[in-house]
């Protein structure tokens, strides 16, 4: 079988700043027809910022990024790339339906309205007023305008915010149905378990960077579990990575600092077959990791 | 489907996924950078759904004229009696009357600019390969539209009620008052549209239309005014293209400072609109 040459993006070197705040410090990004990948990080990361680069709605200060070989507003003149972004893009005054027809007639090919009207699972509210729609209907909507064009890549920047728990399940279920059919997504969450139940792949980004990037499971193993401190004046790192659930093991001194995904049974080892002293537990959580990673520069 | 799918590698769900990804590259873009009659009849229809948009554009005028036209049309506006087969004041009011619809018309599309941007509907259509320039020009065919729409219907109402012009009288005074107030209305709207962000546009433009037709004479005959206000008058932007549409009525000819008033205004805003506009696109 022959793997498609051509990515479904490919970004090198992306840099953007908006006066003296840069929002993006350096992007490489190659992302593979058919994959589901996750941009995740916290708020004022540079997701946005990267996905508009990639959308071609802000021009990068340096670096390049390619949407199936070509620049961003050529890809989109095609129809090959589409997305649905955070808040806002619709009119008001107008029907579902309405919003649908002018979107379509302003592609040189596109699906059938009512297919995409029922792909997105808003085929029961065609003649509901935009503005009468709630936030979950409204984000169905732009996930329908995506759709038209029948993309093949489709970006969701955030597609879930403000959304209530049904109605973020229903979105989901209505991407991870289409994406089933091999379309290739990226989106951006600031949700662990949005990214960890609907990706493939992770990336973590913190203050303009790619901190981390990994298969998800890999990644959901960094930002899950405890860790645990402890002095230990005669530490052997070895023995302690090798216990079961020890994931990661660093020295500074007699300070050691592990991963774990049991931090009771390392505890309790800890106390009871080591010289161990001091020991703190703390939890690990997406920030404490971003942090840690972009301070550390680590690449996972 | 253009996304073909067509597993080959199915040891993994994700293995099965990374292959089936077949795009086809070979896809066209839309002529005309997106222009479509449909995306105009959407337009329109917006435009006639929209209450206030018919208040001040269709109905205003047609009211205006009943009000204030309708009682003069035994005045006559030159010396021969309207009688003997002279004009009539209210002729000239239902004329300017028809081009204020046309100068209201033009303004909005300006202003729905700026609305559009407020409401991120400008960035949504930066993800399709509709052209901006093309989208202001089908909002412009649309506001024109309407436009004639008003001078159409208060020339009808005029006609019914009894006004007596020439034939070319009728055609002269509604296409030159219509393209005159579209082409400068349109481009002063469009300069305030991208200027002003969000709704105020539409505030800041409708308030500036209705000193600018006031001091400009369409309500009331600059030769009524103080000789200070006279001169004021001959350099707002209202003032040249009544002076033209109203010109045939008269029978005096055009004044040469009418037409330099009209085509300086339409450079002005149309220089500020080109200008306007390309700083917003950058920042989208």
């Amino acid at each position: 079988m022959t793997f498609p040459s051509i990515p479904a993006i490919e970004a090198a070197a992306l840099t953007k700043s908006f006066g003296d705040v840069r929002a993006v410090t350096g992007v490489d990004l190659t992302v593979q027809p058919g994959e589901i990948v996750a941009f995740l990080g916290p708020n004022g990361a540079g997701k946005t910022t990267t996905i508009d680069m990639m959308l071609g709605l802000t021009p990068p200060d340096s670096g390049d990024v390619k949407v199936f070989g070509l620049a961003p507003r050529a890809a989109i003149s095609r129809g090959l790339v589409s997305a649905v972004l955070q808040t806002g893009g619709l009119l008001k005054d107008l029907t579902v339906r309405e919003t649908l027809d002018l979107t379509a007639s302003l592609f040189a090919d596109t699906r059938p309205v009512a297919e995409v009207l029922e792909r997105a699972g808003i085929a029961d509210i065609a003649t509901r007023r935009v503005g009468l729609c709630s936030g979950g209907q409204q984000q169905r909507l732009r996930f329908a305008m995506a759709l038209l064009s029948d993309p093949g890549l489709l970006i969701l920047d955030e597609p879930t915010t403000g959304m209530d728990v049904e109605g973020r399940r229903a979105f989901w279920n209505a991407i991870r149905a289409d994406a089933e059919r091999g379309r290739t997504v990226l989106f951006a969450t600031h949700y662990l378990d949005e990214a960890d139940e609907y990706a493939d792949r992770i990336v973590l980004m913190s203050r303009g960077t790619i901190v981390a990037d990994g298969a998800t499971a890999q990644i959901k193993n960094l930002v899950s579990g405890r860790i645990v401190r402890a002095t230990v004046p005669d530490a052997d790192p070895a023995a302690l990575a090798a216990l079961p659930s020890v994931d990661d093991v660093s020295v500074q001194g007699d300070r050691i600092t592990l991963h774990t995904s049991d931090s009771d049974a390392l505890a309790r080892h800890l106390l009871t077959h080591t010289s161990a002293r001091d020991i703190e537990i703390t939890s690990q959580n997406l920030e404490s990791v971003f942090l840690a990673l972009t301070s550390e520069g680590v690449s996972a | 489907m253009t996304t073909d799918v067509t597993p080959t590698d199915t040891n993994t769900e994700q293995a099965a996924r990374v292959s089936i990804g077949r795009v086809q590259l070979d896809r066209k873009v839309p002529p005309f950078g997106g222009f479509t009659l449909t995306y105009l009849r959407i337009e329109l229809a917006r435009k006639l759904r929209n209450r206030r948009t018919l208040i001040f554009t269709l109905l205003f005028p047609v009211v205006m004229f009943l009000i204030i036209g309708y009682p003069m049309r035994d005045l006559s506006l030159t010396d021969t009696p309207v009688a003997a087969g002279g004009t009539s004041v209210a002729a000239f009011i239902m004329v300017s009357m028809a081009m204020y619809g046309a100068m209201m018309s033009a303004t909005q599309t300006g202003a729905s600019v700026a609305v559009e941007r407020a409401q991120g509907w400008s960035r949504q259509l930066r993800l399709t390969p509709l052209n901006p320039l093309v989208n202001v020009i089908i909002k412009m065919i649309a506001g024109m539209v309407l436009g004639l729409v008003a001078v159409v219907s208060t020339y009808l109402v005029g006609a019914i009620s009894g006004i007596q012009l020439s034939a070319a009288q009728w055609i002269s005074t509604g296409l030159v008052g219509w393209l005159l107030a579209s082409a400068v209305f349109t481009t002063l709207g469009l300069m305030v549209g991208y200027l002003v962000p969000g709704e105020n546009a539409a505030q800041v433009t409708s308030l500036a239309i209705v000193l600018l037709a006031f001091i400009g004479g369409l309500f009331y005959p600059v030769s009524s005014m103080p000789d200070f206000m006279q001169t004021i008058a001959a350099f707002t932007p209202v003032y040249g293209i009544s002076e033209l549409a109203r010109a045939p009525l008269t029978g005096d000819g055009f004044d040469l400072a009418a037409l330099a008033n009209a085509l300086v205004w339409f450079a002005v805003f149309l220089v500020g609109t080109v200008v306007f506009f390309r700083r917003d696109t950058k920042r989208v």
